[in-house]
């Protein structure tokens, strides 16, 4: 099953590797993987995405709770919680009529078309994955240019919170 | 206090209480070596190894007989990578280093400089924690959590890895060593839930045919004296890892032998047949657990382990119970009288009876009057010569089986060996360490003749510093433990085991200034280890002809339970 978990590491050197070489080392899949500062300069959080039978998502809670470096964990997929990633895509599009089409789903997707360039966009859209691979579904292979995801990001519902 | 980055490491050492250090020089510790110079006096030596291999095995030899963390100091750059070995070895063993690299000055990290290697990259996976140090102000703090985390929790090797110009004598800070450490993000657990000890003992008291399985963690948390009386409280059966060997007296009666691939009959036929499982400071290694889905089929597991990701790894347990050792044997001990139900004194009386008849098929029986030397007859006669004091380390291979089969371990901390990793060259760097630690106890170190060539530079050590161990060198012309596997499962094509050329280890010896001896009949082995335990200062390097064709036995081939052993078929020669 997949599983979203998000941590709160110290922000020191090497943080970042000892967590996502546990993954490597230890033959654990790993689909997605995000780091950013928080409002606490001392911490940064971690959000991935991984997936496992319930004792292999056990062994990955426990071997990074393990880490020195690890200050809290949580499993958001054990209880109900809000996901987003955002997409940074850029298409370049062979008519007016394309470019029409791509407003439109923008809009259906509640995107933003944040840069254009004769005929080459750059589309923004925020939600979660699904949504995101939705849109891309829309659009032809041909057209695509590149495509930025940021990997999910996630949070817990009402209030239960992850903080130190 | 304004110090410089080298005398505050030192300084650290001895507020640590560091007695030795175990090291080898280079350009990006000479700072540290210079303060070492000038500050160094009885209370805190400097031992000169050969190979920062050796350094890396004293240190943690010395860790394994004193529990107290072994410190090592390297250079940067091959220094270091020849201390990963040891470090590995010591992490998979859960053994508390404190391991010092020497890095190239911080400007000039990532240009590829001379003797430049990442060795907080290349150590990560490999210890408990790692710092990179680069400034002189965060020496102390460093150094003090290193040492917090090396020997709390489930111990490990911590590596600080220190830039040159962090050291530099004309840079001086203020100093002051911290007394005490918190770190948010590392708690150690320590008391059991008691709710769970409850539950742990309830199960164990109904239990008909109950085992207890044991493993280096009892060592780890000094639990022995409690494991004691809580098995001999209970009445139970006991088995240990390899690691675990000494925490419950094994020549006592309710003492099975050591279990798994090479344990005793009777062990592992208990486990196999066990209703109830307590199992204490062990980690269900594949060694020991034979295929998973054959392990202990008919028990209900209680697990103790101060190391949660210990706990239902390989193995899912019934009764988990986070905690240290002590601490939660010393709660088991206070609940047990107060425990409603009691033991079930007929089925464990019939339990015994069926443990006797597995015992009387006697797995460890092999050809006493041999005219050949019988590495298992070394072991025994060696044992009849010493007291349950002497420290006996090992190498890997076959010559590591015999020792822990056939040694009796009363006492823990006494039995020194690499399980985790199975390092060949640890037994005597690491026989070194534990000499410096306890000089007035013997120390032997039980070898193959490939295993002693990985080290055995340090034997030049064991000169400088009059090191009088013992070593017991078991050759029998191969790597004995390769060729075994190879006779079972390669039809007998030794491919690449077997010497064709050996040195004359007694010259070797000779030439290092120690005595050698080269014993080849059976009948003098006793006389040999005599003479040779007589010299009490001075190494002994004994290097016994024993039959190249002995095999370790029992064993338990790969996907195979715990009731499907081998045992050793009638003697013969070898093909
Ligand atoms: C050639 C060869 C053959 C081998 N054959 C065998 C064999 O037949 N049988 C065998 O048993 N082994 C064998 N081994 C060794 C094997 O590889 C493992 O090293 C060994 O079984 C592990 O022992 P352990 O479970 O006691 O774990 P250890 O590695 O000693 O781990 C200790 C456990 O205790 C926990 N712990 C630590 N401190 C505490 C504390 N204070 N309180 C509570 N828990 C704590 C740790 O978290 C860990 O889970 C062999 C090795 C070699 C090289
Ligand atoms: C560094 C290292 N290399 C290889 C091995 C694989 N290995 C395990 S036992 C063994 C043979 C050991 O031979 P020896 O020291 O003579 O002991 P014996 O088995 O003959 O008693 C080898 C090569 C190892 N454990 N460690
Ligand atoms: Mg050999």
């Amino acid at each position: 099953m997949r599983h979203i978990i998000s941590l709160l590491l110290e922000n020191e050197s090497g943080a970042l590797s000892r967590a996502a070489n546990l993954f490597s080392a230890r033959g654990y899949n790993i689909e997605a993987l995000s780091v950013a500062p928080t409002n606490d300069d001392s911490v940064s959080r971690m959000t991935l995405v991984t997936s496992g039978t319930d004792d292999v998502i056990e062994q990955i809670t426990k071997q990074l709770n393990k880490l020195v470096d690890v200050i809290r964990l949580v499993d958001l997929t054990e209880s109900s919680h809000i996901e987003r990633e955002m997409m940074l895509l850029k298409v370049k599009l062979p008519d007016s009529n394309a470019a029409a089409h791509l407003a439109q789903l923008t809009k259906i997707f509640r995107g933003t078309i944040i840069d254009a360039s004769g005929s080459t966009y750059t589309v923004e859209v925020t939600g979660n994955g699904k949504k995101l691979d939705a849109f891309l579904d829309n659009m032809s292979a041909n057209e695509i240019v590149e495509v930025v995801r940021s990997g999910p990001l996630g949070i817990g519902r009402g209030e239960r919170a992850l903080h130190i | 206090m304004q110090l410089s980055g080298g005398d505050i490491l030192v300084q650290c050492l001895k507020a640590e209480g560091v007695e030795l250090v175990f090291g080898y020089p280079g350009g990006s510790v000479l700072h540290i070596y210079d303060a070492f110079f000038k500050q160094q006096d009885e209370n805190l030596r400097h031992i000169l190894v050969r190979h920062e291999q050796g350094a890396t095995h004293a240190a943690d030899g010395y860790a394994r007989a004193t529990g107290k963390p072994g410190v090592v100091l390297v250079t940067s750059g091959p220094g270091a990578t020849n201390a990963v070995t040891g470090i590995a070895t010591a992490h998979m063993d859960s053994i508390p280093l404190v391991v010092i690299t020497g890095q190239v000055p911080s400007p000039v990290i990532g240009s590829d400089a001379f003797q430049e290697v990442d060795a907080t990259g290349i150590t990560r996976p490999c210890c408990k924690h790692n710092f990179l140090v680069k400034r002189p102000e965060d020496i102390a703090l460093t150094i003090k959590k290193a040492f917090y985390l090396a020997t709390t929790g489930r111990p490990g090797p911590v590596v600080i890895d220190i830039t040159k110009d962090a050291t530099d004598p004309k840079v001086l800070v203020e100093f002051e060593y911290p007394k005490t450490i918190e770190l948010r993000s590392y708690k150690p657990p320590e008391a059991g839930h008691s709710g769970q000890i409850q539950k742990a003992l309830d199960l164990l008291v109904n239990a008909k045919r109950p085992m207890v399985y044991t493993g280096g963690g009892v060592i780890l948390g000094n639990g022995s004296e409690e494991l004691t009386k809580l098995v001999r409280n209970l009445g139970y059966p006991i088995t240990s890892t390899l690691m675990g060997l000494g925490a419950y007296p094994g020549s006592d009666r309710q003492f099975l032998g050591m279990l798994g691939m090479h344990g005793t009959y009777e062990s592992n036929m208990a486990m196999h047949e066990c209703d109830a499982l307590l199992a204490i400071g062990a980690r269900f290694d594949d060694r020991v657990t034979g295929t998973i889905p054959e392990f202990c089929p008919y028990a209900k597991i209680v697990h103790i382990d101060i190391d949660p990701s210990s706990i239902s790894k390989n193995v899912r347990v019934d009764v988990p119970i986070v905690g240290n050792v002590k601490s939660v044997l010393t709660e088991m001990l206070k609940l047990l009288p107060k425990t409603s139900k009691k033991i079930d004194k007929k089925s464990l009386d019939n339990w015994w009876q069926q443990i006797e008849e597995w015992r009387k098929v006697d797995c460890l029986r092999y050809d006493r009057n041999s005219d050949k030397i019988k590495p298992q007859y070394v072991i025994e006669t060696l044992q009849g010569l010493l007291t349950d004091e002497a420290y006996i380390t090992s190498d890997v291979g076959q010559h590591q089986m015999w020792a822990a089969q056939y040694y009796k371990f009363n006492k823990p901390n006494h039995w020194i060996n690499s399980g985790g990793l199975g390092t060949m060259g640890f037994g005597m760097p690491a026989a070194l360490g534990v000499k410096l630690a306890k000089p007035e106890d013997e120390v032997i170190c039980i070898t193959g003749e490939a295993s002693i060539q990985m080290c055995i530079q340090e034997l030049s050590t064991a000169t400088q510093y009059r090191l009088p161990i013992k070593v017991v060198n078991l050759n029998n012309g191969y790597m004995g433990m390769v060729r075994q596997w190879q006779e079972f499962f390669y039809e007998g094509r030794y491919a690449m085991s077997y010497f064709d050329a050996l040195p004359d280890f007694v010259k070797l010896a000779e030439a290092y200034g120690h005595i050698g001896m080269r014993i080849e009949k059976s009948a003098d082995v006793e006389g040999a280890l005599k003479e040779a335990l007589a010299h009490k200062d001075r190494l002994v390097f004994m290097d016994f002809m024993t039959d190249p064709a002995a095999n370790v036995y029992p064993m338990i081939m790969a996907g195979k339970g715990h009731n499907e052993m081998h045992l050793a078929p009638a003697d013969r020669e070898l093909a």
